[in-house]
């Protein structure tokens, strides 16, 4: 029943905000109320609720066409649905201080994003999972183009088309895998027990992938990404980067690699080559940027790329570090992302140009920058450390022949965050201050909170990662049962 | 069958004829039970089978929500509301003769019942040249795919000596180049009349200068029928020259949603967008006719009722619209925000995104496309993604941009409302589409 309750409280929340149109005040308090329930659910699932029926929920829906409402909560909704509960309530507790036109819409299409995201990441039906695919999309479609800059709506489009024109293709997949089920289901178990031959998996492989790999991205996927980052309104920008991602990596964990092992494993070099080439060409662009927020995103592509890398790595060492990765990645890209709206809003400027010496007048904000930003390259420490460095050992022991050029490409990227990361503190925080930046910047108290907050989350997963360990152990575990190659090979 | 109590009386207003809309519903719900109101000798003329019965509720219904939206705009048009209304009344009653059709006589009669009213209707705006120019161009088009109609049925006839719509196994029957004259005649016919590219010409110009209300009839209700009509002659009839037709009929739907699809992305007009619109759809559709199997019959079901309910909602909006072009659309969103909320759900479920009719409809076609040809699955998606293109416009015109000049637009008071209602039933078509699947089978 916990995750009923996790898609039913946004969704009351959105169609309440929808209906009810509030000032900010209202619209603002209402959803982190909300967003603090849900993270309450979700705490209460952790520490109290553990069986499985607590833990699924299933009913009959479209029956006639194998498919049914079921959604289940293993260690990888489990991370994925801690992520998203936590990233909400501390957004929108950012929120309370940063005013935006018409509020109640806004927070009324957010909410509705959390509902599409969180059955997206729970859903154990193919159809089911399209659906909520979609519908993650919509919200966030209307967001970015409704409350973006100048160039917003048609930026977005080309988001919105390149993501559906992945989707549909992935549509194709999931039908022709129905037709394949002995009892026409959409179900994942159902399918999961289709014998397919390796042709068939190569196909199928391509289907799923490409619409995974758009919403990643990956390189050469990623055009849509940097243009609709920069022209979206931060806030949105945040859930599309934290959380949304995610849905793309999920999409490799639960559909490509345990439904087509030998096809992941056969074009394993050319997709690791994809992600690595995009990890190196992203780090690259990120070190010319001279906009804010166009040097978050391309540090975002670099980040995805490492976890694609991890995931067809195909070993347990780097599915557990990708699995604690998800939500450390989220949680402090989503600092990254406050951080720069605190300075866009009170400096009026995202040119790291005309930024500088920001840290002579405000101390208190460099050193949440400076401690996020460590944690963003993965410092020890930190809580990125571990899931990097687990990433990092288990594309060293990838099973491809090539193991050691994405070794070398992904330590270089490593290398390269350091640099892009360490010259946008210099840039923006040291130095001379400029016009802009000669006033102290105050922040309020619900932006402290926040961000004291997420430093806090930084700080105690980067000494104490276990927690993070545990709740994922059993799914990397199994993943690799399901992708193991040589078993597989032995097997047939 | 049940639409002759109505036609005799020719003086009856609006809301006469919801009322009689309403009793025709329940009438053809409650034959669903087997209760008839009046039984006939039909002579194996017409057969209503749960099929055609599901397609004429529907088509009921889409009626009944199309004199709600569009009723009053009706009287625009020309001084003359109440024929207009016994016209469409007409249409109605060729419309049961085309789903329930069991010997071709009946076919080419209810096609001709349809027809004509349309011609009249279609000219209807006699102030108006574009008006007279389409009625003029359908009428002359009209009449000559009648003629390949009524040469395919008598083609038909001088092959097998019957009118009946039954499968002939006489193998004398099956080769006989007269059968095979009469397949491709009779699939060119029904092509054109569901505007199917190439058989398209028609489409853009007459819908373009009907008058927008007739319009919505003609590309809606009209058109779902005669595709109910389409698939039920080629599965009774034609079953067993599959070979010989089904290539034909793949070709067309490619050619179709390529055109459809394409010319719409360029329209600057709605109207026209949405004539090319409907020629994109009517590709989706024509996949029920290449299948023929459950998947897409149910799909085509589907299909009607959520692409009909859909344009009937926007065309309604645009009734009340200046500017038909989509600068008309622009500010839409804060000055009518249930109004552009109801469209927004009518584009979304065109477009085929889930949680709308028109996404389980396209899913049904798709998948049954899938189990023949699957590269057919794939242009169709991709052209899915095409039409977002089109669709999309409308929602940006009403929520991302600013009107120039203001101009107030004023809907009846009832109007927001009516439309809400109608988006609700596609959503809810869209999430439990058992309530009319449902129906083929209890």
């Amino acid at each position: 029943m916990v995750v009923l309750l996790l898609l039913l409280i946004p969704l009351i929340g959105a169609s309440f905000l929808f209906l009810y149109k509030g000032d900010h005040q209202f619209a603002s308090t209402a959803s982190l109320k909300l967003s603090l329930v849900s993270l309450l659910v979700m705490c209460l699932r952790l520490f109290c609720w553990h069986t499985p029926e607590q833990l699924s929920f299933t009913a009959p829906w479209l029956t006639s066409l194998g498919s049914s409402f079921s959604l289940r909560m293993d260690g990888l909704g489990t991370i994925l649905s801690l992520l998203t509960t936590t990233a909400y309530f501390l957004l929108f507790w950012y929120m309370r201080s940063r005013t935006i036109e018409r509020p109640a819409a806004f927070f009324a299409w957010l909410l509705l994003a959390q509902v599409g995201m969180l059955g997206v990441f729970l859903a154990m039906d193919s159809l089911l999972f399209y659906f909520f695919w979609e519908l993650a999309l919509i919200p966030m479609y209307f967001l970015a183009s409704q409350w973006g800059g100048a160039r917003s709506v048609s930026v977005t489009f080309k988001f919105f088309i390149y993501t559906f024109l992945g989707s549909v293709f992935m549509l194709i997949g999931i039908l022709y895998l129905q037709s394949k089920t002995a009892d026409h289901s959409f179900a994942l178990e159902s399918i999961k027990k289709i014998k397919l031959t390796s042709d068939q998996q190569s196909w199928l492989f391509w289907f799923f992938f490409i619409a995974f790999a758009i919403k990643l991205p990956v390189f050469p996927f990623h055009t849509w990404q940097p243009d609709t980052y920069e022209e979206s309104a931060t806030p949105v920008t945040a859930i599309l980067s934290a959380i949304m991602v995610k849905m793309g990596v999920l999409g490799l964990l639960r559909w490509v690699l345990p439904l087509f092992p030998i096809a992941s494993y056969m074009w394993g070099d050319v997709v690791m080559s994809m992600a690595v080439a995009g990890i190196v060409y992203a780090s690259f662009l990120a070190m010319q940027q001279v906009d804010l927020k166009r040097l978050i995103a391309y540090s975002s592509i670099a980040h995805i790329g490492l976890m694609t890398a991890g995931a067809f790595a195909l070993n347990q060492l780097a599915y557990q570090g990708l699995l604690i990765q998800l939500f450390t990645h989220g949680i402090n890209i989503l600092g990254m992302w406050i951080l720069a709206d605190i300075i866009e809003r009170k400096t009026g400027t995202r040119s790291i140009d005309s930024l500088g010496g920001i840290a002579q007048h405000s101390p208190t904000l460099t050193i949440f920058f400076v401690i996020i930003a460590l944690a963003n390259i993965a410092l020890p420490l930190t809580n990125a450390f571990v899931g990097e460095f687990l990433l990092f050992a288990g594309v060293l022991a990838t099973p491809s022949t090539y193991y050691w050029a994405f070794a070398v490409a992904v330590g270089l990227g490593i290398i390269l965050s350091a640099v892009y990361t360490l010259r946008m503190i210099r840039a923006v925080f040291y130095g001379q201050p400029s016009a802009r930046t000669s006033m102290a910047i105050r922040l309020a108290l619900h932006e402290v909170g926040a961000l004291v907050f997420i430093v806090g989350l930084i700080l105690f997963f980067g000494i104490c990662p276990q927690p993070l360990i545990d709740m994922t152990a059993d799914f990397s575990k199994d993943l690799f049962g399901q992708t193991d190659i040589t078993s597989l090979f032995r097997k047939s | 069958m049940l639409s002759s109590l109505f036609i005799k009386d020719r003086n009856y207003i609006h809301a006469l004829a919801l009322a009689g809309l309403a009793v025709l519903f329940a009438i053809n719900l409650a034959e669903f039970d087997g209760w008839l109101l009046f039984e006939m000798d039909l002579s194996g003329m017409l057969r209503f089978d749960r099929y055609a019965l599901v397609m004429n509720a529907i088509g009921l219904a889409s009626f009944f929500f199309y004199l709600l939206l569009s009723g009053s705009a009706m009287e625009k048009v020309g001084p003359h509301h109440a024929d207009y209304l016994a016209l469409l009344f007409f249409i109605c009653a060729g419309l049961f003769m085309v789903t329930g059709f069991e010997s071709l006589l009946i076919l080419f009669l209810g096609i001709e019942v349809v027809s004509i009213p349309l011609y009249i209707l279609t000219g209807s705006d006699k102030r108006n040249l574009k008006s007279n120019e389409a009625a003029l161009k359908y009428f002359l088009l009209g009449s000559f795919s009648t003629g390949l109609l009524l040469l395919g049925i008598a083609f038909f006839y001088g092959a097998r000596g019957n009118f009946m719509a039954t499968v002939s196994v006489d193998p004398t029957v099956v080769g006989s180049s007269l059968q095979l004259a009469a397949v491709l005649l009779l699939l060119f016919a029904m092509s054109f009349k569901v505007s199917v590219a190439p058989f398209h010409f028609w489409t853009p110009d007459v819908y373009d200068g009907a008058p927008t209300v007739f319009t919505s009839f003609m590309a809606t209700i009209v058109k779902v029928a005669l595709f109910a009509a389409f698939v039920r002659l080629f599965e009774d009839t034609f079953s067993l020259q599959f070979s010989l037709w089904q290539p034909w009929v793949a070709g067309f739907v490619v050619v179709t949603l390529l055109i459809g699809n394409l010319t719409a992305v360029f329209q600057q007009s709605v109207k026209r967008m949405l004539a090319y619109s409907s020629i994109a759809q009517a590709g989706f559709m024509l996949l029920a006719v290449y299948t023929i199997n459950g998947d897409s019959k149910e799909g085509l079901l589907l299909y009607a009722a959520s692409y009909s309910l859909a344009t009937i909602g926007i065309f309604a909006v645009l009734v009340y619209l200046q500017d038909h072009t989509f600068e008309g659309f622009n500010g839409l969103a804060k000055k009518q925000p249930i109004v552009a909320a109801s469209l927004v759900i009518f584009s979304l479920s065109l477009a085929g995104i889930p949680l709308t009719g028109g996404f389980l409809a396209k899913l049904f076609m798709i998948k049954a496309a899938l189990a023949y040809q699957p590269w057919l699955a794939i242009v169709s998606v991709v052209m899915a993604v095409v039409s977002v293109f089109y669709y999309f416009r409308l929602i940006q015109a009403m929520y991302f941009r600013k009107d120039a000049q203001s101009i107030s637009i004023e809907f009846p008071k009832s109007f927001p409302i009516g439309l809400l209602v109608t988006a609700l039933i596609v959503v809810l078509l869209g999430i439990f589409p058992e309530a009319i699947l449902g129906l083929l089978y209890f």
